[in-house]
């Protein structure tokens, strides 16, 4: 009944190195089984020889369609380098979300420390490819052009402030969405199960809170997929700053 | 040992309310380590492995799919030249047979012609020939008619006047009758 004990980690395999606590958790198993099923999907699921390509085979192409179209459209044909990266990070973190709604399962990406190292790999991406495609013209980014000179300063300021501040909104818009969906299906849930336990009319009321559930549960589903493609949009477009950053 | 006591710490809130789980600390290496593991081994096999080969695929389908319109459209120009040729043949068929009809209406012609021609100089020629006979034909009868007038002439002036007629007289008349 606790809404938050969905969230705990236990250890299935302890382990300890260097005095740091390593162990297998659940949280390591479910991601093992997105990339394991990512590569299901990708990888047996696709006959090479197919014409005519299978339900499953369509569907790893067409995911496959899907990102290569956002990564040309917003960072275009040079951001194709980044391809494998945004497919990587987008399917990673739709088959963490939708693994989690599955009952008694654990949400990978309801981890703030899960969200944050797959922002920073991109912020770090982004600071590693614009300083070495570009050199010092990489901090054009932070000077937009056509800004009168004396409020310029401010204007740098806050595209500073910006700039570092979006692995921050990367990794908890993610995080919080995830979050927040879960608790609230459980606590609704748990209306569910206590009014239940009510004799008669109370029993009854539980319809309500249920009705809530299904409805939260087709949210969410949206909310899994569309933080995905968020994620992997806004990295499409960080990797086009990093590529182009004369805007 | 800091984090012995961190832990026992947590053992026993964990009874009451526990910290919230996403912001235990003491779970940071661990999720660390085994998101380093399954996001780069995902990476690898997407990168190396899968993105290739699904390009691969997408790649062969559209070169499929490419030459098999091309040869559609080959085989479609070939079907064109033949119908082409075909027409071309049935014209070049329809042009000699309407000139051989032609030269055969002309011979046709021609003999008929001729033979209308010798036809009618024949018939011309027997005409001559008829007209000449006919001729001859009249010029004896009106020699014998002479005779017969004179000699019917002399039997009515014997008969009306009992006397044998003047043989003088008579042909004078008769040449007078013949005039007229």
């Amino acid at each position: 009944m606790d809404p938050i004990h969905q969230f705990s980690l236990s250890k299935l395999i302890p382990l300890r190195v260097l005095e740091r606590d390593l162990s297998f958790t659940n949280s390591s198993a479910y991601m093992l089984l997105a990339v394991a099923l990512v590569c299901l999907l990708m990888i047996v699921f696709v006959d090479r020889n197919a014409k005519v390509p299978g339900r499953m085979q369509s569907m790893a192409e067409s995911a496959y369609e899907f990102i290569a179209n956002m990564v040309r459209e917003a960072a275009g044909e040079s951001g194709m380098k980044f391809f494998p990266l945004v497919f990587s990070l987008f399917m990673f973190i739709l088959l963490c979300n939708l693994i989690g709604f599955i009952p008694y399962t654990f949400t990978v990406t309801s981890h703030i420390v899960v969200t944050a190292s797959l922002a920073l790999i991109v912020f770090f991406t982004v600071l590693v490819v614009g300083f070495a495609k570009n050199g010092t013209h990489f901090l054009k980014l932070f000077v937009p052009s056509g800004v009168p000179i004396y409020v310029l300063p401010l204007v740098v300021a806050i595209e500073v402030i910006s700039f570092l501040s979006r692995p921050l909104s990367h990794s908890v818009r993610l995080f919080a969405n995830m979050l927040a969906g879960h608790i609230l299906l459980k606590v609704f849930g748990g209306f569910v199960v206590l009014l239940l336990g009510l004799k008669g009319l109370g029993a009854l009321a539980a319809v309500v809170p249920f009705a809530f559930t299904v409805a939260l549960m087709a949210l969410e589903l949206l909310v899994a997929f569309l933080q995905a493609y968020v994620f992997a949009m806004l990295t499409c477009m960080y990797i086009n700053d990093a590529l182009h950053p004369g805007h | 040992m800091a984090e012995e006591s961190i832990h026992s710490e947590i053992g026993r809130e964990t009874s009451g309310h526990a910290v919230f789980p996403p912001f235990q600390s003491e779970t940071f290496a661990s999720q660390l380590l085994w998101l380093a593991i399954s996001f780069g081994v995902l990476y690898l096999l997407m990168s190396k492995v899968a993105l290739p080969r699904i390009a691969g695929v997408l790649a062969a389908r559209k070169s499929a799919i490419a030459s098999q319109l091309d040869d559609a459209a080959a085989m479609q120009a070939k079907a064109k030249d033949a119908s082409d040729a075909h027409d071309k043949s049935i014209a070049e068929a329809k042009a000699r047979a309407q000139a051989l009809a032609q030269q055969a209406r002309d011979r046709l012609a021609g003999e008929a012609d001729a033979s209308r021609k010798s036809l009618e100089s024949e018939l011309a020629a027997k005409m001559a020939a008829a007209e000449t006979q006919i001729a001859e034909t009249t010029a004896k009868a009106m020699a014998n008619v002479d005779a017969i007038a004179s000699e019917a002439a002399h039997a009515i002036i014997e008969r009306l006047s009992g006397k044998p007629a003047a043989a003088d007289v008579v042909a004078q008349a008769i040449a007078v009758a013949k005039q007229s």
